[in-house]
This record gives structure tokens, C-alpha cells and sequence, in this order.
């Protein structure tokens, strides 16, 4: 049990080296790319069961030292991250089978992307040092871009340069403000740094810097433009790790480092991501409507759901935070089943335009229930897990601000617009395009993908309360420390220095 | 101080020396058929001298303190002897298939490095001016070594001219220096200058300095000769401009400031921050419009100049010991880099248009793999060797406060992994270009992968590396 998490960070480039070794056969590379994935699976859950919710204390924690004083290899797991380990290590599977046919070409360097992909992802959340978690962070970029360059559409070149470029920028500043934290505290070990206290002025800068890499992670309005490029021309299984888990690396590092370790900052820019996650919230939706690409739209649709993330996280209040965490969660489950939904159709159609369908209930009407059920899970519907998070950060906005809840709420309004809407040209009416009349309903591999997700998002829906066990400890003694440490800034000079002392 | 005790601190250059002379006499005597036991004595004799030096852990000092040893001169010492024995290594397969090996190269590259070990022992100006003028004179010769190729004799000639212009400034500088302070020693102008400051005929004489140190590291604004020098240049010689010849020149730009005039230290330090930022800059916008290899990692090389001297811009041990690390990984990055490019041939020819590389992951996967992994280092991406160089280097400019220059160069750094994505891009999006050469070399092929594997996994243990750094850093702060 000592070396659990460097097993699950790590294994997946154990199953590199066997495909590698495997000398390039196709089926070879499948398998022991499903049988890793699955195996990760399982042992992310072992790591569930013996997970104490009662304790908000790192657990599992791994430590030697590694780079340079101060800057150590060290692992460990909370509330916080526990939950997006298992989603990870979730997804990937999912993004196998996915993949089983439609990827022809190269399938050995593609699972070896992968694999090496569930590497840098899980090491993101179970890292706890600034600089590990950095390397995590940013060595993602080069397995996705390889995924969107070599196995995307027609304009994957554009769109694999313009992902990794766009995050780059924003992940440098974020390293200059890590070196900074490093000189001002002496380490960059995480369970150090969230007690220890920044000077206010300091905080501004090393917020801002933070937010420039976790904003464009996010993406949050306005620089979201990197997304629907990435996800139009991604391969599918690109698509649902990229909605599904990078998306939320943005989420994770707004809570674990911008929330408690820039308290006051935090305090400060909160209407700031206010209007920004509203804007997000509107104005994506909108485009959303007006999307004449499948996967377009689902990307728009994430933009605003990730609007409602950062507005319950940046409430501070227990309900905002949990809320901001489990819509991450359901959105990386609903988000990723659908971009498998649209994936199912484009594998045999070939085009993701939403005027090239229509009518699919008629010869596919299996497909049409699972897609039904992520829809309504998409806009937020009681019962399915999509209703649970948006309730939530909406109930958290409204103790920090009312306007700020009102136009959220109008969000959720058009999310029911654009979702049903495009449910209706794609699934509904007649089915009279000659193309469609062949059309095959889901295959047992396709129902072996989406069933266990639709289960899950029903069971996320009605059963939340596993999920609030996890995170809930841990999310209170965030906000405590967060408290404490905007309490320090606040108190006059004089008494903020006896409490130092 | 008795003859023999210098002889002994100056042992590993004197094995170069003698080394060379009885390669020479070898040479003439057999003739060009011997090149290729020519080589390998050469890189017998720098592994020799290379033990001397790791050996040797005192700090010991000669001819009356005009030449140290010390931590700093042991590091630079190991990687500049790494450097050019390894491309002696590929220097005597690229000749033997250009059919055109000739004995004189491992002898005139023993000599360069020779003058390379002298400058950076170097600790007044006349010693360090000794050992530059060697090396220099030795790289003219290999720059032009292809005698029949117009580029080859184009590039010798500019290095030439460019070079001894920049000499006569850097011996300009040393003259007014001498003048205002009566010394040349490096002791002493340190106590002059900590105890006289700064006066308006010692600055001139340190912008003099400081411009043609710039002039031979490659630093914006006098960079110009690098493209074409590195291009025209055989390929073998320019991954031996670029890696041992380069640390040799940023040791001389190390001590030669540090050492006399660490009393000037606001003086000096705004000319090479912004030497810095214009290089790194300059160095990621113009490299986008490269097509040739050896052109594009020439101004990688500016940019990868420019991040180093940030370090030294620091002027704290933090950052000379961020940029001797830099220095180590670029030196390691490239020779497996340019082992890359030397396995760019098709039909016998080399050929060096990226373009050429189109859909290389598909013909020849391990080269693509190889070449991407030293691509994305190069590029300072984790979980390379690269990144931990940036980082380094950028958190001494933190810790210094240079807040503005370090985050114009990580600004930079993003133009610049544009045209490093480009290389992917041609390599693994591309739809594939005819096969290259099978064979180019197992000496070529052996340093491409040790190159490779090295930055692939230097973070499972960075620390070795990093502390070695932090020793040879620290003996310039006594």
C-alpha cells in the first residue's frame, strides 16, 4: 500500500514498454493498452476504498528526495484530488474501446500516446510538489499534441499548434510564479505552502500568474478559443480526455494552490472570475446555438458548464466548492459520453455536421436513449449527475452574490436550448437523408462503452452523497485555511505580527 | 612557486599539447590513411587528460596566479573535453563517408581544444587572450576544412574576418582596462575596482570587454556570423562550434567579468541583460523562417544564449550554477542533436532542408523518436533534461529580482517552441519523404541515443548533475 500512487502514476508506462516491445503489431497494442487501463481502473479503485473521508489529511503520501533542497518527489492524495484520479483512470478505458476502430493507422504510437497521457494526467493530481506537479502539468501537452496532430481531422495541424501554444503561454508564467514561491518560502512542497503565508502584494502577482495558466486550462471566456479547434479536430478518444481530464486540471489548481495559498488574492479577484464564469456561462451558450458542427457544440456547451465551476469554487462556501468539484466530475463524465455519442455516429457517417442527420431514432433507437440520457444529464436535469453540481455552485453563488446567481441561472436556461435543440435536428423528424437509410444501431462494443457511463451518470444524479463523503473534509479545511489566511491580511498591522509570532 | 608544482596544475593541457604535436609527426610520417587511428588517439588523449582533470579535486594556481584550477575550471574543463572528443567521434565517420578524411583534423581539433582548457583556466587577461587566440586560430582552419567547398571556405574566411574583429575589440577593452588600472591580473583588478568603483575609462573598457566576449559566445547584437558560419561549415565542426567551443566561450564570458569585476557588478550586468533578452528574442523570431537544419539550430543557439546569460545577469552562485547546468545540457543536447542532423543523408549526400524530414516517424521511427525527444528538450519542455536548465536559470533571475527580462524570455521561449513544434510537426504529421541512409555510423548513432536517453530520463535522478553545478559555481564566490 506504501508505493500505491507512484504504481498508478507510473504503470502506464510500463504497458509503453510493453508495446514497445511487442514490435508494432495492432491488436497486440490494444490489448495492452486495455488490459493496463483496466488495471489501473481497479486500482484506483482499491485506492477509493481505503481512502478515509473523515480526514482531510493527505493520504498515501510518498517522499524522498529528488531534485533540489526543497524541491522533493512527494505524492499523497486528498478529498480534493482523490475523486479526479478515479475519474482519470475511469475515462481512459472508455477511450480504448473507443478507439479499438476507428484508429487504423499507427495504432501502437497511438496507445503508447495514450498510455504515456494517463501518466502525466494522473501525476497532475497526485503530485505534491509544485514542481513535479509542474512536470505533470506540462508534459501532458506533448502526448495530446502528438493525439490531435497525427490522428485529428482536416485542420489538426492549426489545431494541435494552437492547444499547445495557447497552454504554454499560460503554463510559463505559472513557472515563473512557482520560482518565486520557491525563493519566498525555501520549497515548493504543497502541504508546506498551504500553510504558509505570503505577503499580500506578492499574492496579486503570483494569483494572476496562476490564473493565466489555469484560466487558459479551463478554458475560461476569453481565452477558450484554443477548444473548439482542439476538440473539432481531435480524434474522439482525444475529445473525451480532453473534456473529460485536462479541462479540470485548470479546476484542481484553482483549489489546490489559488484558493488556499492566494487567500486574500483570491478574495480580491473573486468578482473578477465572477464576471468572467458569467460571461462564460451567456455568451458561450449563445455561440453554442448558433454551431453547425456536433462536436463544436458540445465544446461551447463545456466552456459554459466550466463557466459554473469557477463561479462555485470562487464563492468559498462548502456548498460552491463541493458543487464546483462534482459538476468537474459529472462533466467529465457527461461531456466525455458524449463526445463517445458523437463519435459513435461519425464512425459510420464520416461527418459531424448536425444537417447531415436527422431522423436517427427510427433505425437507431438504442443509440438514441443513451444519447438522450447525456443530453439531459448536459443540461442539468434532477436525477442525472449533471443537476447535483450546477444546484449546488448556484446555491454557493447565491449566498456570495444574488446578480451573480440570477444570470447563472439563465445560463442553465439556454444550455436546455442548445442541447434539446441539437438533440432535435440529429435525433428527431424524419429520417429522409439517402445516407442515413443503412445506418446501423450500436454495436456490443459501443453498448459496452455507453452503458456503464449512463449508469453511472443516473447513479451520480440520484446517489451523490459518495462523492460529498470524499471531498467534504477536505473542502472545509480549505476554506478554513482560507479564512485564517485572508483573516491575517486583514488585521490591523500591529496584531498581524503577533499572530506571526 | 617551483617550475615543476605549475607544470603539475597545468598537466592535462600539457597532455593535449604533446598529444597533438606527436599526432602531427604521426600524421605527416603515414599520411591521410591514418586519419582514422589519428582519431582515436585523440579521443585516448582527451580521456586521458579528462581523468587528470575529474582526478584533480584541489584548487591549485600557476605562473604567479595567471592560471587557476579550480571547481568552476574542473566542470567547464570535463564538458568541453566530453564535447570534443565525442565530435572527434563523429567527425572521423562523417569524413570517412565524404571520402574525404584528412589526418590534420584531430590534430587542429586537439589544438582547439587545448586553447579551450587555457582560457578557461585563464585568470589574468594576457593568459586568457593566449588561449582564446589558439582556439580561434585552430577554428578558422575548421571552419574552412572543406577546402574545395565555396560555403565551407566562405564560412572559415567570415569567422575569420568576424573573429579577429571582434578579437582586436576584446584586446581593445583589456588595453584600457590595463590602462586605468595598471593590471591585468584578475586578483588584482578585483581589489583596484572594489576599492577606485567605476570610472568612465574602465567602463569603456568593460563594454569593450563585455561586447567581444558577446562577440564570441553568439550573442544579439553580434550574432551574424553564427547562421552562416554554421551552415557553411562541415557538419562535425559545427556541432564542435556549437557544443565544446561555446562552453569554452561562456566559461571565458564567466570568469573574465566575474573574477576582476565583481565591484562593477550594475555596470556589467545591464549590458548582458539585455544581450540576454535581444538574444533570446531575436533567436525565437528568426528561427521560424529557417528551412535549413543547420541554419535553424543556429539561431536555437542564439536563443539558448540568451537563457544562459540570464544566469549570469543573476550575478548570485544560484546563477552561475543554473548556468553551468544550462551549458552541461546544451552541450549533451546538441551533440546528440547534430549526431541527428549528420544522419540526414540520402543517395550519399547530405542533405539538410527540414523538409526532408517529412513522415521520418514513419520510415525511420527510432531517428524520429530520437530526434523528437533532443527537439523537445531543446525546447526546455518537461519531462526533458531542457526544462530543468530553464528552470534553473530562470529561478536565479527570480531570486535576483530580474522579474522583466525573465518574463520576456519565457514570453520568447513560447515563440520560440513554435518552430520546435515545427520539426515535430514535419516528422510526425507530414506524409513521408524517401528513406535516409541506413549505416551513417555507430560512433554517430551511439552519441545520438546516449544523447537521447540521457535527456529522456534525466529527471528520475536531475539531482548529481545539478550539485556538481552547484560545486564548480561555488568556487567563484569564495
Amino acid at each position: 500500500m506504501s508505493h500505491i500512487l507512484s504504481l498508478i502514476t507510473f504503470l502506464p508506462l510500463v504497458g509503453v514498454a510493453a508495446i514497445v516491445l511487442s514490435r508494432g503489431s495492432a491488436s497486440n497494442a490494444r490489448w495492452i493498452a486495455l488490459i493496463t487501463t483496466i488495471v489501473e481502473f481497479a486500482l484506483s479503485l482499491v485506492l477509493w476504498f481505503n481512502f478515509d473521508g473523515h480526514s482531510a489529511a493527505f493520504q498515501f503520501v510518498e517522499q524522498a528526495s529528488w531534485f533540489a533542497p526543497g524541491i522533493g518527489y512527494h505524492m499523497g492524495v486528498d478529498g480534493i484530488s482523490m475523486l479526479f484520479v478515479v475519474l482519470t483512470c475511469g475515462l481512459m478505458p472508455f477511450c480504448i474501446l473507443a478507439s479499438w476502430e476507428s484508429i487504423e493507422s499507427r495504432v501502437d504510437e497511438y496507445m503508447i500516446a495514450f498510455l504515456a497521457l494517463q501518466t502525466m494526467m494522473i501525476g497532475v493530481f497526485t503530485a505534491l510538489d509544485l514542481v513535479l506537479f509542474y512536470i505533470f502539468f506540462e508534459a501532458g501537452l506533448i502526448p495530446m499534441f502528438l493525439i490531435i496532430g497525427v490522428w485529428g481531422g482536416k485542420r489538426r495541424i492549426y489545431a494541435s499548434f494552437k492547444f499547445f501554444l495557447y497552454t504554454l503561454l499560460g503554463s510559463v508564467l505559472m513557472l515563473l510564479a512557482i520560482l518565486a514561491m520557491y525563493y519566498a518560502a525555501g520549497t515548493t512542497d504543497i502541504p508546506t505552502l498551504l500553510h504558509f503565508h505570503f505577503d499580500p502584494k506578492l499574492q496579486i502577482f503570483l494569483w494572476l500568474a496562476f490564473f493565466a495558466s489555469f484560466a487558459v486550462k479551463m478554458p475560461m471566456w476569453p481565452v477558450h478559443t484554443w477548444l473548439p479547434d482542439a476538440h473539432v479536430e481531435a480524434p474522439t478518444a482525444g475529445s473525451v480526455i480532453l473534456a473529460g481530464i485536462l479541462l479540470k486540471m485548470g479546476g484542481y489548481g484553482f483549489l489546490r494552490f489559488s484558493l488556499p495559498m492566494f487567500a486574500s488574492a483570491s478574495v480580491t479577484f473573486a468578482p473578477l472570475v465572477f464576471v468572467l464564469s458569467i460571461v462564460a456561462i451567456i455568451y458561450t451558450s449563445l455561440v453554442a446555438l448558433a454551431q453547425e458542427d456536433i462536436k463544436k457544440l458540445i465544446a461551447y456547451s463545456s466552456v459554459a458548464h466550466m463557466g459554473f465551476v469557477t463561479m462555485g469554487l470562487f464563492t468559498l462556501t462548502q456548498q460552491g466548492v463541493d458543487g464546483g468539484i462534482f459538476q468537474m466530475l459529472s462533466h467529465g463524465v457527461v461531456s466525455g459520453a458524449l463526445f463517445l455519442c458523437v463519435g459513435v455516429i461519425y464512425d459510420r457517417m464520416h461527418t459531424r455536421e448536425i444537417a447531415a442527420y436527422g431522423g436517427l431514432v427510427n433505425r437507431m433507437p438504442v443509440y438514441a436513449a443513451c444519447f438522450m440520457i447525456f443530453t439531459l444529464a448536459n443540461v442539468g436535469l434532477p436525477g442525472t449527475g449533471g443537476f447535483v453540481g450546477e444546484f449546488m455552485t448556484m446555491l454557493g453563488a447565491f449566498a456570495a452574490n444574488t446578480w451573480v446567481a440570477i444570470f447563472a441561472a439563465t445560463g442553465v436556461i439556454l444550455s436546455a436550448a442548445y442541447a434539446l435543440f441539437l438533440y432535435r435536428r440529429v435525433v428527431f423528424g424524419e429520417l429522409v437523408k439517402p445516407a442515413l437509410q443503412t445506418i446501423q444501431d450500436l454495436s456490443a462494443r459501443e453498448v459496452a462503452i455507453l452503458a456503464p457511463l449512463v449508469v453511472i451518470t443516473i447513479l451520480m444524479g440520484v446517489y451523490p452523497k459518495p462523492v460529498f463523503d470524499v471531498t467534504s473534509a477536505s473542502v472545509a479545511a480549505l476554506l478554513d485555511q482560507n479564512k485564517a489566511s485572508v483573516a491575517l491580511d486583514r488585521a490591523p498591522p500591529k496584531l498581524a505580527q503577533e499572530t506571526v509570532k | 612557486m617551483t617550475l615543476s608544482s605549475d607544470v603539475m596544475v597545468l598537466l592535462p593541457e600539457l597532455m593535449l599539447a604533446i598529444g597533438a604535436m606527436v599526432l602531427l609527426i604521426l600524421g605527416v610520417t603515414q599520411g591521410d590513411k591514418s586519419t582514422g587511428l589519428l582519431s582515436w588517439l585523440a579521443i585516448a588523449v582527451l580521456a586521458a587528460a579528462g581523468w587528470v582533470v575529474f582526478s584533480h579535486n584541489t584548487p591549485a594556481s600557476a605562473f604567479a596566479g595567471a592560471f587557476v584550477v579550480d571547481g568552476f575550471a574542473r566542470f567547464t574543463k570535463l564538458l568541453i573535453l566530453i564535447g570534443s572528443a565525442f565530435c572527434i567521434l563523429m567527425a572521423r565517420e562523417f569524413f570517412e563517408h565524404e571520402g574525404n578524411a584528412r589526418f590534420e583534423l584531430p590534430v587542429v581539433m586537439l589544438l582547439a581544444t587545448l586553447g579551450m582548457l587555457l582560457m578557461v583556466s585563464a585568470s589574468s587577461f594576457i593568459a586568457l587572450y593566449m588561449g582564446l587566440e589558439l582556439q580561434s586560430l585552430a577554428l578558422y582552419v575548421l571552419a574552412a576544412f572543406n577546402r574545395d567547398s565555396l560555403r565551407s571556405t566562405e564560412a572559415g574566411l567570415k569567422y575569420f574576418v568576424l573573429g579577429a574583429l571582434s578579437s582586436g575589440m576584446l584586446l581593445y577593452g583589456i588595453s584600457l582596462i590595463y590602462g586605468f588600472t595598471g593590471s591585468t591580473e584578475f586578483a588584482v583588478l578585483a581589489q583596484v575596482t572594489a576599492h577606485s568603483g567605476a570610472n568612465l575609462g574602465l567602463i569603456f573598457g568593460l563594454v569593450f570587454l563585455v561586447a567581444g566576449l558577446a562577440f564570441k559566445v553568439g550573442a544579439v547584437p553580434f550574432h551574424m556570423w553564427t547562421p552562416d558560419v554554421y551552415e557553411g561549415s562541415p557538419t562535425p565542426v559545427t556541432a564542435f562550434f556549437v557544443t565544446a567551443a561555446k562552453v569554452a566561450a561562456f566559461a571565458l564570458f564567466i570568469r573574465a567579468v566575474l573574477a576582476p569585476f565583481p565591484a562593477l557588478m550594475h555596470q556589467w550586468q545591464q549590458i548582458v541583460i539585455a544581450v540576454s533578452v535581444l538574444s533570446v528574442v531575436l533567436g525565437a523570431i528568426a528561427a521560424i523562417g529557417q528551412t535549413n537544419i543547420k541554419r535553424l539550430l543556429a539561431y536555437s543557439s542564439i536563443g539558448h544564449v540568451g537563457y544562459a546569460l540570464l544566469g549570469l545577469a543573476a550575478g548570485t552562485e544560484a546563477g552561475i550554477q543554473g548556468m553551468l547546468f544550462y551549458l552541461a545540457y546544451y552541450l549533451l543536447t546538441n551533440l546528440g542533436m547534430f549526431a541527428c542532423v549528420l544522419a540526414m543523408r540520402r543517395g550519399g549526400e547530405p542533405v539538410e532542408d527540414i523538409r526532408e524530414l517529412a513522415g521520418l516517424s514513419r520510415t525511420q521511427p527510432w531517428l524520429a523518436f530520437a530526434m523528437g525527444v533532443l527537439v523537445f528538450s531543446l525546447a526546455g519542455l518537461p519531462p526533458l533534461a531542457g526544462f530543468a536548465g530553464k528552470f534553473l536559470v530562470f529561478g536565479a533571475a527570480m531570486q535576483a529580482h530580474l522579474v522583466v527580462p525573465a518574463v520576456v524570455n519565457v514570453v520568447a521561449s513560447v515563440i520560440g517552441a513554435f518552430y520546435y513544434l515545427r520539426i515535430i510537426q514535419i516528422m510526425y504529421f507530414n506524409e513521408p519523404a524517401p528513406r535516409f541512409d541506413a549505416g551513417i555510423g555507430t560512433g554517430t548513432y551511439a552519441v545520438m541515443w546516449g544523447s537521447g536517453v540521457i535527456s529522456l530520463f534525466f529527471f528520475i535522478v536531475p539531482a548529481p548533475l545539478i550539485l556538481a553545478a552547484g560545486t564548480a559555481a561555488h568556487s567563484l564566490f569564495p
